[in-house]
């Protein structure tokens, strides 16, 4: 069965017939001289100035995107070396948002959580300059990934909107303005982060909705991804089926595929970007044990609706941790590729059997 | 005539600066979260922290003082997630907010721990008796929070969580109340039978101290039964959360009746939209104008949620609002 929107990032050496997609999420840790540069450029006294600190994001998205190419990724990201977090980011170029200081998400990770004090607005562009930095900087394809409208106006403090779906309505036309604009430069591949959606899986209509709305004019071969994590899927599915993407991104490897059988009735009809590494632990997982991971991947999916991600951005890692994790992902990958083709996996795909009385 | 005392459900933001030291003193995976055998910089880091914040109740004016809870990692999941007999696994989302806690694995029996006396008696050390407020998930929560791998039987699970809780209340100092944070009853209500058996949980974890005990439930209102049951517990006071659900706990009021106490969610805890005094004691007024009954003995005017979502300046606002607030209503009231 052939995939025309997923076989459009397949490498022209790719040595095997199957091909299970490798790519990330999106974040990735930055290197501590980026660290470093920025509290200098953050230090009045210091003379690092705008044009510095520019270099230095510049260079360690080229360092990265490199980074990702060495671990033999199909599809690269910069690892988001601009962004400081995935609602802040967006929020400091959109006007409306005001910012109170940071909150904690889990553990100590915090973020600044913005507040929606008036109605939001395009202001300047978000992503295109850093999309066509990365596509400067390699020969793979470049996935985008854009926090979506719903998770930007949950992740917020809405003090400015009857509800948060009135709020994500208003985003949902300014992602979709940032979206056309990437795809006139050249951009193939978004994926947009919907975690919040798990959050509150009744308002999975809205996030349709809003969905709808952002691949309006979108030309059908821009291959657009949806990345949700972290909550009982088992409130979400099947209804995310029917939202106008191509690909699902799950997280699964944190809670040892303890959810998998969730999508397994009714058949999952999209393609699946499986998490194959739990990025809240820190050490690689070996070669063979993503093989495994991958495996649990085609009880869902035959292997043309696969591809294969960690469960999430990898930033918190240490950095060759990170790189461990992507390179053993894409040596497995591989592996289970060569096993496809000699037909030696034999993988139960559908529903499973009901539970004994 | 009726006492209004300002208070909160603990689990306070930490401060910036301790933020960022815990920070790089911890870790950010799930393996560097709270232990309960932390000591050194990690130690001092939440004295210091502990200090902060009980002075800044204390500056604000509010009547009652909590420890914080800035320990717990977990958030309501941790007096288990730092006990000898549970496992902390993958990280799964708390309720449903942007937020995660460890998943607790209970895998052996629950026998005493006494973390949470130890912080309770660190902030003794700092605070009068008379001030102080004792916070601990309420049985119910905790037991929906954690997943049982060794009782194997729902309602023996939620007695031997009610047991260990009450053995903690047991160790704690003198404190003036106890707020049993019980979200779960609203967010994943107990069904026919599960219900009886949360008020008896309760009423077991409640029995343990001499102090008046509130139990605050939010994120909206109890179910009928769920609320009737519960007024079966011997308890002081009953929580409401009026930020997210007026209606339907103005009407269990009105229907069932309430405790001589009664707790007010008034002022949210998870907005940075900053509520005025008089505007929240004007609420107090409307709650009290609806049910047209004798003056409440004790009334807590509190956030609807724990205070953590919130940047750590709009939360020391908040406070200061709810010691003005019940001012207000003091000075209306005399």
């Amino acid at each position: 069965m052939s995939n025309e929107n997923k076989n459009q990032f397949r490498p022209d050496d790719h040595d095997n017939d199957h091909f299970l997609l490798t790519t990330v999420v999106g974040s990735y840790p930055k290197p501590k001289w980026l660290n470093r540069a920025k509290e200098l450029y953050e230090d009045p006294d210091h003379g690092f100035d705008d044009g510095d600190y520019d270099e230095a994001k510049d260079d360690a998205a080229r360092l990265i995107t490199q980074e990702h190419e060495r671990a033999g990724l199909d599809v690269v990201v910069d690892g988001e070396m601009r962004r400081n977090e995935m609602v802040e980011f967006f929020a400091h170029r959109i006007e409306g948002y005001e910012f109170n200081g940071p909150v904690k998400v889990w553990g100590h990770n915090y973020f600044d959580k913005p507040s929606v004090v008036s109605e939001v607005e395009y202001d300047e562009n978000w992503l295109v300059d850093e999309y066509k930095f990365t596509a400067s900087a390699t020969d793979r394809p470049v996935k985008v990934p854009i926090t979506g409208p719903y998770t930007l106006a949950s992740w917020s403090f809405n003090e400015a909107y009857e509800d948060d779906a009135e709020l994500a309505y208003a985003l949902a036309d300014l992602v979709n303005e940032e979206i056309e604009k990437l795809v006139d430069a050249g951009a193939r591949y978004i994926q947009i982060d919907e975690p919040a959606l798990a959050t509150t899986p009744d308002d999975h209509a809205i996030v349709g909705e809003a969905l709808e709305h952002i691949v309006e004019d979108i030309p059908e071969d821009v291959r657009i991804g949806l990345h949700v994590c972290y909550g009982d899927y088992s409130r979400i599915y099947p209804e995310i089926l029917e939202f106008p993407v191509d690909e699902f991104d799950l997280e699964l490897a944190n809670g040892d595929y303890d959810q998998l059988d969730v999508f397994k009735d009714p058949e999952f009809t999209k393609d699946l970007a499986l998490g194959v590494t739990d990025v809240h632990v820190g050490e690689a997982e070996s070669v063979e044990q993503i093989e495994q991971n991958i495996l649990k991947g085609l009880e869902i999916v035959p292997p043309e609706q696969l591809v294969l991600s960690p469960d999430c951005g990898v930033k918190l890692l240490p950095r060759e941790v990170a790189y461990g994790k992507m390179a053993n992902m894409v040596e497995a990958a591989r592996n289970v590729e060569e096993k496809l083709d000699a037909g030696e996996i034999d993988v139960e795909r559908g529903a499973p059997a009901p539970a004994d009385d | 005539m009726t006492e209004y005392v300002s208070t909160t459900p603990g689990l306070f933001p930490l401060p910036d600066w301790a933020k960022d030291d815990l920070s790089d003193l911890k870790g950010h995976q799930k393996h560097d979260l709270i232990s309960g055998e932390e000591g050194g910089e990690i130690a001092t880091a939440y004295q210091d922290a502990r200090e902060e914040v009980l002075e800044g109740q204390q500056e604000a004016g509010l009547d009652r003082i909590v420890e914080g809870q800035l320990r717990w990692d977990d958030m309501l999941a941790h007096p288990l997630a730092v006990h000898d007999a549970v496992e902390t696994e993958g990280i799964v989302r708390y309720y449903d907010n942007n937020n995660f806690y460890r998943d607790p694995v209970v895998s052996g029996d629950l026998d005493f721990s006494g973390d949470v006396a130890d912080e309770l008696e660190a902030a003794s050390e700092l605070v009068d008796g008379d001030d102080l407020q004792a916070v601990l998930p309420g049985p119910y929560s905790l037991a929906d929070l954690a997943t049982d791998d060794h009782y194997g039987d729902d309602a023996e699970f939620l007695g031997a969580v009610a047991d260990f809780l009450a053995g903690e209340v047991d160790a704690f100092p003198d404190h003036e109340t106890l707020f049993l944070l019980e979200p779960s009853l609203v967010e994943s209500a107990p069904e026919d039978g599960q219900d009886e058996r949360a008020s008896e949980a309760i009423d077991q974890v409640a029995s343990a101290t001499d102090a008046d005990v509130v139990v605050q439930p939010y994120w909206g209102a109890l179910e009928e039964k769920v609320y009737a049951h519960l007024l079966d517990a011997d308890i002081d006071a009953v929580g409401f959360d009026f930020v997210a659900n007026q209606d339907d706990n103005i009407y269990n009021i009105q229907e069932y009746g309430a405790t001589d106490d009664v707790s007010l969610g008034l002022a949210d805890g998870q907005s940075t939209l900053v509520e005025d005094a008089e505007a929240i004691r004007e609420r107090v007024q409307w709650v009290e104008d609806q049910l047209q009954v004798t003056d409440f003995e004790t009334v807590y005017l509190t956030t609807n949620t724990e205070t953590f979502y919130l940047p750590y300046a709009k939360y020391e606002e908040k406070l200061a609002v709810l010691a003005e607030a019940a001012d207000l209503a003091e000075v209306k009231a005399l």
